[in-house]
């Protein structure tokens, strides 16, 4: 115990020394994880004031969009979350050709968790016809652009429309599945929806959850 | 003054650090970059001050209080770029500065810890760039700190809520800034100071080293009075040494040396602030002109040149995690320099022709990274920064390798020039 020594009042001498040090060790130890807790206890409003806001979980709150202007082939951009979220209508040849190049694809069959169950299949979506999607490429956050009409066969040979990211090249296809040899290791996400009628798509939960 | 000298060691704190404190007489150009660091981190911390009072954090005014600064503040933009430039200046010196602790080996035994904390400045010195980068609140900077915050997401389980917990929002957003405003000019600074601090306390205790390498300290009574240098030396330094006759005192000497070197730097860097303060869009990238949207990615996203070294590290795996992981190990070796150096020889002078060939390949292995991580994307430079990569760290294993048996000249018992 060389902090004993260092004491002004304690003298050196041996007689001063307590014969049975376990007390005071019971009391450092007992001290330090009392004194540990109240750091930690201390430490919650810094750490928690981090959370996102009352004012920004309103802000995140679910949003409705119509679709029922959407003409086939078009999309159009939402903000739900401050994300831009995309809904496309697809035509009846769009989806027939998204079995076509299912080789090129990393993760065709939607394995991994970017979507909820529901949009577990070819089509990435509730109703085929509408794809829903979180417009952030799943690399680095950026936001892909969405080429048709032929734009996109510059980047996948013989694919005629999908999304492109400009910041380091990911492609995904008209369901937001990625393109193998791309930096994007995932899918693009399809955030939670539902159709609260033929006309109108909730997002930011689905039917089932709460 | 003697009242306040029994109070406040003011003098004995400047003869024992500066006036008395002995520097190895060879101490070339390479030496100044510290000094010039110092001033470039008191330039920040005061232009920084200045720049906060007519400066807004919020996403809603950022863009325009820099405007308001340029155009509306009185001498607004010259007090502006001079932070902008000395943020780039600060990482060119701070870069030659390292570069020096590795061809002199400035890192070996006995200043590990010196080193350690060089390195902590370095990354506190990065987040605050990083986080500084982030206020004008330009594309560039709400799309780089998209890049950089999503970085963690890579982190398994716990990472896509820790980028939401690093944010204060579902993405980037106002609340980001406004925390990254705080950690910019209160936090990060505080802690690079102290590390500073350390820095030069730990430089100090153990003393400088020199382009020879060779130790200005003896063993106590090793010495006659013959070798023994003639300039008064602090007896913080002669009690416990006996120092050799190869040393000048740092004050006036060295900062004298010093000075000379930063009117050059002035020289450079005010051709910057006044002709180029954007240097050709490396130093304010263009994009950031304009205001950040959340909605619109730039074509091409790069942070600011002193980062792309290490983005391109980041590029060059395919994996996400991978990427990350290799980043940040790319900083990890180089702060484990002490370590992984086996040799007993300090300076490149003294060693073997393969360690000066793998200083001078790293070094432009380093600039090249740097290119490649800093222009769009092309196919070819995919391989070339996977390439480049591999050479970066294979400077590492190298050096582990050849520096266990290394063949080196002899190193001279005193100062040779």
């Amino acid at each position: 115990m060389s902090n004993v020594s260092l004491d002004a009042h304690d003298s050196s001498g041996t007689e001063n020394q307590p014969k049975d040090n376990s007390r005071r060790r019971f009391l450092t130890v007992a001290t330090s994880v009392v004194g540990g807790v109240g750091v930690v206890g201390a430490a919650v409003p810094f750490i928690g004031s981090w959370n996102p806001s009352v004012k920004a979980k309103a802000a995140g709150a679910d949003v409705e969009a119509d679709i029922s202007k959407i003409e086939p082939g078009q999309l159009i951009r939402v903000i739900w979350r401050s994300k831009p979220v995309w809904i496309a209508r697809r035509t009846p040849e769009l989806l027939a050709s998204l079995a076509d190049d299912e080789d090129k694809l990393k993760d065709p069959n939607s394995e991994e968790a970017q979507q909820p169950e529901f949009a577990k299949n070819r089509y990435r979506s509730l109703k085929e016809e509408f794809l829903v999607l979180v417009g952030i490429c799943t690399h680095l956050g950026c936001s892909p652009q969405h080429l048709k009409d032929g734009a996109f066969a510059e980047y996948v040979e013989g694919v005629q429309e999908g999304f492109f990211c400009p910041c380091h090249g990911s492609k995904f296809d008209m369901a937001g599945r990625v393109f193998q040899n791309v930096p994007a290791p995932l899918n693009l996400v399809v955030p939670p929806y539902m159709y609260l009628d033929d006309n109108t798509i909730l997002i930011g939960s689905e039917e089932g959850a709460a | 003054m003697d009242w306040i000298e029994y109070r406040l060691p003011i003098m004995r704190v400047a003869n024992q650090h500066a006036i008395q404190y002995p520097a190895p007489r060879n101490m070339n150009f390479w030496y100044m970059f510290g000094f010039l660091a110092t001033i470039v981190l008191v330039n920040q911390i005061v232009t920084g001050i200045w720049l906060t009072m007519s400066y807004n954090p919020t996403a809603e005014g950022a863009f325009a209080s820099v405007e308001y600064i340029m155009r509306d503040v009185d001498y607004g933009w010259i007090l502006r770029y001079m932070h902008s430039t000395g943020a780039s200046a600060f990482f060119i010196v701070v870069y030659l500065h390292m570069f020096r602790g590795m061809i002199y080996g400035s890192y070996q035994k006995p200043r590990e810890l010196l080193w350690l904390f060089g390195m902590f400045i370095y990354l506190a010195l990065m987040a605050e760039a990083f986080m500084g980068y982030v206020l004008p609140w330009g594309q560039m900077s709400y799309w780089g700190a998209q890049v950089i915050v999503s970085l963690f997401s890579a982190i398994p389980v716990i990472g896509p809520d820790l980028v939401i917990w690093i944010q204060g929002d579902y993405v980037i957003s106002g609340a980001t800034l406004n925390r990254f405003f705080a950690l910019h000019v209160i936090a990060l600074p505080l802690v690079i100071v102290i590390l500073v601090f350390l820095h030069i306390v730990a430089l100090h205790e153990v003393g400088s080293n020199n382009p020879d390498g060779t130790d200005v300290k003896r063993k106590k009574g090793s010495l006659s009075e013959e070798e023994k240098t003639k300039f008064k030396i602090h007896e913080y330094y002669t009690n416990k040494y006996d120092i050799v006759d190869d040393i000048v005192p740092f004050f006036p000497h060295i900062v004298l040396k010093d000075l000379v070197g930063f009117a050059f730097f002035l020289l450079a860097f005010c051709y910057v602030m006044f002709f180029n303060p954007e240097m050709g869009g490396y130093f304010l990238e263009h994009p950031n002109f304009e205001i950040a949207n959340p909605l619109k990615t730039p074509p091409h996203i790069f942070p600011v040149w002193y980062f792309t070294p290490f983005y391109a590290i980041l590029k060059a795996v395919p994996d996400k995690l991978g990427g990350v992981i290799a980043m940040f190990a790319a900083i990890i070796a180089l702060a484990l320099l002490p370590w992984i150096d086996r040799g007993k020889v300090k300076s490149w002078r003294y060693r073997c022709g393969l360690h000066k060939w793998n200083l001078l390949v790293f070094a432009a292995v380093f600039v090249f990274l740097g290119y490649l991580g800093g222009t769009p994307q092309e196919n070819w430079k995919i391989t070339a920064s996977q390439i480049a990569t591999i050479m970066y760290f294979g400077f590492f294993g190298l050096l582990f390798i050849y520096s266990k048996n290394e063949k080196c000249k002899p190193v001279p018992a005193r100062i040779t020039e």
